[in-house]
């Protein structure tokens, strides 16, 4: 099975990479922004015994990381429905 | 019963299970056992990929670094899994459709030259190579503590039974096995810590418990931690920044890249059945191994405080010399932890301060083996330590080690230089080129670049400096033609090599470092541990630029690249 036309094959590739970019936006975000870059502002919030920023960089982004690759397969699944090119 | 014994015996029967598993899976429908069969399931395939990636850094070293970097340890937290993200959404699935087993050879078939095939197989024993010295150290670590010797002969003793592990290599393909590892890992690791993290919050989970108060008041053990450390002069440890900002954006990218550039993780995506089955295998792996990472910064934190806690009760009050307690006796033996008497009080002080401290070495690679002893936990618990963490050593260096020896014997020797050799010769060349890896690593881990986690971060610097980038251009653009993935790699991993070795001395051999004038890490106060980073963008800006001054790739590989965009049609892996 392949695509039906061209441009089905363009926007199935513009989609994906749309996808694409807003998950590695949030992946940065939590790891190089919230863990490095803006620690300092975040370690003034307290969560129990975690300073935030802190927390974000031992903890909070590895559950990010893993919320964001099975997000991005579902999402993956259903546009490969969409477009046919599901292996079913 | 005696500790030692115990530690045998826990050993033994870990050691049992993986065999016989390996034997019962043969007997079976062969096929079918074999990753490559196809039929395994994403959530088993991910379980065995945890297996396969946690070696002797992830389980041995990494907890004691960050115990002694406090925050700035964070880098290998998020390095090493958010590398995962990367591997899953932006090489696994294409690279998956591809279809075929190494990736030298999806380097040369993309790049459409013997060339690109020979520099990327030679950038992948580089990497391999190192990736093996940090696990020697591991095994040293731990073969010296539980034979009590020193570590040099433990390193000795463990290049003998990793050369025997790698030859049996059969078992290690089999995806049953390595789930059975995983096992042991997983609870050799979290035991321990669910007992510390008891006795000290009484709360049983470690996550929550590292962030909670104090059994019996109500002071949280990290505002605890941070007191006692800095009133010995040591920095805070939740705020400690490794070496700058800079530095740890470096570090943190430099592994992230480095993961999903790593041919040993990579080629276990190659073998699911469907595109589909690649993006999950990711997510499972990385559940897996979040459940290890997530532990390690609360092992770290309360092993930390524990220790303080053992050699200075109350503050001002140390524990006298010969009150020490035995597991501080034991790794006395190893030398990997002295005492030295520097005011003649005997009593041990632990500070800061290099002039008056008296633990004047303590190896971060000991902690996470010595922690549940120093936490006075049961001697089963010690034992089944001892067995996750020889499991996760040998296994990953058993794979290593096999890769550096299939890429000599068959990408270069037969895919290359001599065509004609016959199966027998292939595999003899494979077994000398095994041995001469585990000769040289072992060689190289008697004086270690790093600690074991360091050293591997190191191998991930020059994966994430010549193979990954090669990978990103070969599937993201059509336009990068052979000429510019060639100069990319050599330029990445050459830039790469010579900070390192600027160092940590040519092939890490204390005093050959080159630095001249320069201070250490004199580019913007980067680290060589992260610099695969920096070699990756030179990478990346090389390829640019040759690629546009060259011809673009013929026709046939720019619709290989359409090819490999979409997810349906795909065929088994196939062997060359």
């Amino acid at each position: 099975m392949s695509f039906k036309s061209e441009s089905d094959a363009k926007a199935y590739w513009k989609e994906n990479l749309a996808l694409m970019v807003k998950l590695l936006l949030i992946w940065f975000v939590v790891s190089f922004g919230c863990g490095i870059l803006l620690v300092d502002v975040l370690n003034q919030i307290q969560i129990g015994g975690y300073k935030l920023g802190f927390w974000f960089a031992q903890q909070g982004s590895i559950y990010t990381f893993v919320i964001l690759v099975f997000y991005y397969t579902k999402k993956m699944g259903q546009l490969d429905r969409k477009y046919g090119v599901d292996d079913e | 019963m005696e500790l030692q014994t115990l530690t045998y015996i826990v050993v033994g029967i870990t050691f049992a299970i993986y065999i016989g598993i390996a034997i019962w899976a043969r007997a079976g429908s062969t096929k079918e056992f074999y990753i490559a069969g196809g039929g395994i399931h994403p959530v088993a395939n991910g379980m065995a990929t945890a297996a396969d990636w946690m070696s002797a850094a992830s389980f041995i070293s990494m907890a004691g670094l960050i115990a002694f970097m406090g925050y700035g340890g964070s880098v290998f937290l998020m390095g090493w899994t958010g590398g995962f993200v990367i591997l899953a959404m932006l090489l696994a699935p294409y690279l998956r459709k591809y279809g075929k087993f190494t990736v030298p050879e999806f380097i040369g078939d993309r790049f459409y030259s013997r060339t690109a095939r020979i520099v990327a197989v030679v950038c992948l024993i580089i990497c391999s190579v190192t990736y093996v010295i940090g696990q020697m150290k591991g095994i040293g670590v731990a073969f010296s503590r539980f034979l009590e010797v020193s570590y040099d002969t433990g390193l000795l003793v463990g290049m003998c039974i990793v050369f025997f592990y790698a030859v049996l290599g059969g078992m290690k393909g089999i995806t049953y096995t390595q789930i059975a590892q995983y096992c042991i890992l997983i609870l050799a690791y979290t035991i321990p810590a669910i007992f510390i993290s008891l006795s000290l919050t009484g709360n049983p989970i470690p996550q929550l418990g590292f962030g909670s108060t104090l059994s019996g008041s109500d002071v949280y053990l990290l505002d605890r931690l941070d007191q006692v450390v800095t009133e010995l002069g040591f920095a805070e440890y939740t705020t400690s920044v490794r070496l700058s900002t800079v530095n740890m954006f470096a570090y943190t990218l430099s592994l992230m890249i480095g993961t999903a550039g790593l041919p040993h993780v990579i080629i276990r995506f190659f073998t699911v059945p469907k595109v589909k089955d690649a993006r999950s295998s990711a997510g499972w792996a990385l559940v897996f191994i979040a459940i290890l990472y997530t532990t390690a910064p609360a092992v770290a934190g309360m092993a930390r405080l524990n220790l303080m806690n053992t050699i200075e009760p109350t503050s001002g009050e140390n524990l006298a010399y010969d009150d020490r307690p035995q597991w501080f006796k034991n790794w006395e033996k190893t030398g990997l932890l002295q005492f030295e008497d520097k005011n003649g009080d005997g009593l041990i002080q632990y500070t800061a301060d290099k002039t008056t401290n008296e633990m004047v070495k303590v190896d971060r690679d000991i902690m996470v083996l010595a922690n549940p002893e120093i936490a006075q936990l049961p001697n089963w618990v010690i034992a089944l330590v001892a067995a996750g963490g020889l499991a996760a050593a040998l296994s990953t260096a058993a794979g290593l080690l096999l890769a550096i020896s299939s890429a000599i014997s068959h990408d270069l020797l037969k895919g290359v230089f001599m065509p004609d050799i016959s199966e027998k010769q292939e595999l003899m060349a494979s077994r000398i080129a095994m041995a001469g890896a585990i000769a040289l690593a072992g060689y190289l881990g008697f004086n270690p670049p790093d600690f074991a986690a360091g050293t591997v971060a190191l191998a991930f610097g020059l994966a994430a400096s010549s193979i990954f980038p090669a990978l990103m251009m070969g599937i993201f653009s059509s336009r990068i033609n052979k000429e510019g993935a060639i100069a990319g790699m050599i330029a990445g991993i050459t830039v790469t090599l010579l900070y390192v070795f600027q160092h940590k001395g040519i092939m890490f051999v204390p005093g050959t470092e080159f630095l001249g004038d320069m201070p250490s890490n004199w580019f913007f106060g980067i680290e060589p541990n992260a610099f695969g980073a920096i070699g990756a963008v030179v990478n990346f800006t090389v390829a640019f630029a040759v690629s546009r001054s060259t011809q673009a790739p013929p026709k046939h590989i720019q619709e290989l690249v359409e090819h490999i965009r979409v997810p349906s049609g795909v065929k088994e892996a196939q062997d060359h």
